[in-house]
């Protein structure tokens, strides 16, 4: 492996590790979808508020997710993002929506009033997850587009990545994305009982049946992550071999075979979760389950990527060219920028800390509604 | 062909609209932050319980406002990847570095200490929270240079050379990128115009309480404290206004042609003062102006602190004409003459793709060193003829003409305000003088609005100065799409726009009926 190789494996185990953060702290969106239930005013506030000291976190690891993205693998963005152009707007809206709610939501004078925001919060709390599976699903199934980079010569039609006419809306549409999609809005929701569990103090009728909400929300995602598995393992998919693109099935099987440390630290991921869903539902002092439904959480997402770029796999696979398929090799930035970069990096274990002694501090008493009532900021 | 140049239309419509948006919102983020913390400061140094109160309202409004800069923020960042394809790939290797840096040293110290700053008054020390506030601002100027740094990289491209194998510029020299004069100089310029509105916000609002009689203490110690951040923002905007101008006329000589509408340039130029253009139709080359006020040599001294320098104007820009010091009229290059050599950098650029394909490498060698040395111009060999290289002048003429103008009666009415602060003048008791600080509040915004609209509409028609004009760096999309989209997100914004300034008002009102100085 030269540098550049090395970089590139560096930088997509990066963008792993914030695609993980991603889906954990999707717990956010989680909880907002749950307010579609029916709860108490003071437990919609216990609630919204539980979560609104931790939206900004998910957000920002969005923002983060895409810069670096951007930064390492620029022919992605500018593959994915103007090809599959309603997939990510959609996402993004969501998002613009749910960033003012928390702030808005009970503030005199907003006008349009609380439920509206709540509305929002929903909105965001069911298509953040489904789209956001979305779009990581096509990192298995592939897209229709085409990169041709000689056309930025051509005057009458420069875009060198054309993507079939619906832009994303026939990636929204397959039913192997929402697969995964919808797996993810239920781990969301499973994680979102589990977050309430941890940080919510008092509320005991609540708390018990948050423990109910994590058996339901963790078996229905345990359903749809099972065949989600069984429909990605007989997946065929490209691998760059000997100069050209060869279709492989069951690449991601092989791909997990072949670095079996993937399939060990995935299978560690799998029962961590099963372990919070089941005692969380059943032990009613335990109120950890967050942080071991985070690790599993975590662990098997690294390894979904992995398996989806390492090996020469290809991670964005052209359904209409596989010439076109994207890898980390032909995607990636050049060695230069890789390196400054990977220089930068060298302060996410110190931004990491400070976000770790942060929420130690906040989270240190569990959120009580006397707490938000006397909170002038509450939300 | 009509609907690329319908896509590039509606996408510049809806960049420009998220960016217009953001833009209302992220100075005030920028200003009140600071503000915000050096009244936290005063409260931990002297202990008086008031002065939480007051951090804590002025508190409440930065956080009310902060949720709209971030939501808007989001879809700026990834409009580049959505709407802007081809340029994210063509220069992605040099502009993606800042966006994720913004992103990891600044986002996350935004939304992890803002979260103290709000939640953590009971639950972290007071030193703890203050640190917080304070990193609260640092963090919300550090995501502005990022951000700066990148924007200014397309105005003066610089620590890069193209890599035809690839068809993308590559980063070659990341300090250059960094510590390029005119990311310097935005960087300044944009957060010390975030103080400026920041300051003349607060002392608009607090003029308003001051006219209710309510919260009069309160509002007097606030006017204070935005008056001297004010003070400090409006001098460093001016001198980093002037250096960007400096910068402009070197990196960019045909968007301070057109700030001026000036066609025909001198040596010793003069600078409007204060102008009206005439219609287009009307617009003669040697005397575009229906009315303005010069001030003799005004332009070459701006520039060069000299008066007798030589200005080009749009027509000599064009066709390469310049005065030299000694008098006489010489010919650089034209734009026509940098048009052949952009043609002849793509075509060597296709030659390199033929040669690449067919495997001659001797071939790939000569073709690459033939872009290599025409690159400098590249963006050029796109135009279709060498009017499309000048801005529109109108909007360019008049956003630079407004800015300065408000920019100046601010200058004086800050000066003004800090004074009576500082000598605790009893003319702030005056309501004509309170109804100025809260009319001022629509000029600071005006000025602040009408510096991006100049900074962007000027530098049209690139993306990437010279190398990249808008039209090229467009995602395959159709128009109707963008369409929609922008109507959406125009519906969207305004909508927020409308909510975020009614809880203000709101909340503003109802601390005419509470003392802001008890908290809870």
């Amino acid at each position: 492996m030269n540098t550049l190789e090395m970089l590139q494996s560096y930088w997509w185990l990066l963008i792993a590790v914030l695609g993980a953060a991603l889906v954990f702290l999707l717990f956010v969106q989680g909880g907002q979808s749950m307010l579609f239930g029916k709860y108490s005013i003071e437990e919609r506030q216990l609630m919204v508020n539980s979560l609104g000291r931790k939206w900004e976190f998910t957000f920002t690891t969005l923002v983060v997710f895409g810069g670096a993205f951007f930064a390492s693998f620029p022919l992605f963005y500018s593959t994915s993002f103007g090809g599959a152009y309603w997939l990510w707007m959609l996402i993004l809206l969501s998002f613009v929506l749910q960033a003012v709610s928390y702030e808005f939501r009970r503030k005199k004078g907003n006008i349009y009033g609380t439920c509206v925001y709540d509305g929002f919060l929903m909105f965001n709390g069911l298509f953040g997850c489904v789209l956001l599976g979305v779009a990581v699903g096509t990192l298995f199934f592939g897209g229709e587009f085409t990169v041709s980079k000689t056309n930025i010569l051509d005057f009458g039609s420069p875009v060198i990545s054309q993507w079939a006419s619906t832009h994303g809306l026939e990636a929204i549409a397959y039913w192997k994305n929402l697969l995964l999609g919808f797996a993810i809005f239920f781990l969301a929701r499973t994680m979102a009982s589990l977050y309430f569990i941890n940080n919510i103090g008092g509320a005991k009728s609540f708390i018990s049946r948050m423990r109910k909400s994590v058996l339901v929300n963790g078996l229905i995602f345990a359903c749809l992550f099972v065949a989600f598995l069984v429909v990605l393992l007989i997946q065929p998919g490209y691998r760059y071999f000997a100069g050209q693109f060869v279709l492989e099935n069951n690449i991601y099987l092989h791909n997990l075979l072949g670095m079996w440390w993937l399939a060990l630290i995935m299978l560690i991921g799998v029962v961590a979760v099963l372990y919070a869903v089941f005692r969380g539902a059943l032990d009613n002092k335990w109120q950890s389950g967050i942080w071991f439904a985070g690790f599993g959480v975590a662990a098997v997402v690294v390894v979904l990527f992995l398996i989806a770029g390492y090996a020469d796999t290809a991670y964005l696979p052209s359904v209409t060219d596989p010439s076109s398929s994207l890898t980390i090799a032909n995607s990636s930035s050049s060695i230069f920028t890789l390196k400054v970069m990977s220089w930068v990096s060298v302060l996410v274990p110190f931004v990491l800390a400070y976000i770790a002694y942060t929420w130690y501090k906040i989270n240190a008493k569990p959120l009580t509604g006397k707490e938000i009532e006397n909170d002038g900021h509450a939300y | 062909m009509n609907d690329l140049m319908s896509v590039v239309d509606w996408s510049r419509a809806q960049f420009a609209l998220t960016a217009m948006y953001h833009w209302l919102f992220v100075p005030l983020t920028i200003g009140l932050s600071v503000i915000v913390a050096i009244m936290e400061t005063i409260y931990v140094r002297t202990g008086k319980e008031r002065w939480k109160g007051i951090t804590k309202f002025w508190m409440t409004l930065f956080g009310i406002n902060f949720a709209c800069g971030v939501a808007t923020g989001l879809i700026l960042e990834f409009e580049f990847g959505t709407n802007w394809s081809n340029y994210s790939w063509f220069v992605g290797d040099i502009f993606g570095a800042p966006l994720a840096i913004e992103g990891l040293l600044a986002f996350f110290m935004e939304a992890t200490f803002v979260a103290v700053m709000f939640f953590g008054w009971k639950k972290v020390s007071k030193g703890f929270h203050l640190l917080s506030t304070w990193l609260v601002a640092l963090g919300v100027s550090l995501s502005a240079l990022w951000i700066l740094i990148a924007n200014a990289w397309m105005q003066s491209p610089v620590g890069m050379e193209f890599d035809p194998a690839q068809m993308r510029n590559i980063m070659s020299d990341f300090w250059a990128v960094v510590l390029n004069p005119v990311a310097i100089n935005k960087f300044f310029h944009a957060v010390f115009s975030g103080w400026t509105l920041a300051g003349v916000y607060v002392i608009g609002v607090s003029s308003w309480l001051l006219l209710r009689k309510r919260n009069v203490e309160a509002a007097k110690s606030s006017i204070q404290i935005g008056a001297y951040v004010g003070v400090i923002g409006i001098l460093m905007t001016f001198m980093t206004g002037h250096g960007s101008a400096v910068e402009v006329s070197r990196v960019q000589p045909m968007k301070l042609a057109a700030m001026e509408g000036v066609y025909n340039g001198s040596v010793g130029q003069d600078l409007v003062a204060f102008g009206i253009l005439k219609p287009e139709s009307e617009r003669t080359q040697d005397d575009p102006m229906l009315f303005s006020i010069d001030l003799p040599k005004g332009l070459s001294y701006m520039i060069d602190l000299k008066g007798d320098s030589f200005v080009p104007g749009i027509n000599d820009l064009i066709s390469g004409r310049s005065i030299t010091s000694a008098g006489d009229t010489v010919y650089g290059l034209s734009y026509a003459d940098k048009r052949e050599i952009g043609l002849t950098a793509q075509q060597a650029l296709r030659d390199y793709a033929a040669a690449k394909e067919s495997g001659d490498h001797k071939a790939m060698e000569n073709a690459a060193k033939v872009v290599a040395d025409n690159f400098a111009y590249f963006g050029y060999g796109y135009l279709e003829n060498v009017e499309d290289a000048v801005p529109p002048v109108g909007i360019t003429f008049y956003s630079f003409h407004i800015m300065v103008l408000t920019g100046g009666l601010l200058f004086v009415f800050l000066l003004f305000i800090a004074y009576l602060a500082y000598r605790k003048s009893a003319l702030l008791e005056k309501s004509w003088l309170q109804l100025l600080g809260i009319i001022s509040i629509a000029v600071v915004w005006i000025c602040s609005q009408s510096g991006w609209v100049l900074a962007e509409v000027g530098r049209q028609p690139w993306i990437i100065q010279d190398l990249m004009p808008t039209g090229v760096a467009i995602s395959d999309i159709p128009a109707s799409s963008v369409q929609l989209t922008f109507w959406i997100f125009a519906a969207l914004f305004t909508a927020l726009l409308i909510a975020e300034i009614s809880i203000m008002l709101r909340y503003i009102g109802n601390a005419s009926k509470s003392n802001i100085e008890k908290h809870d």
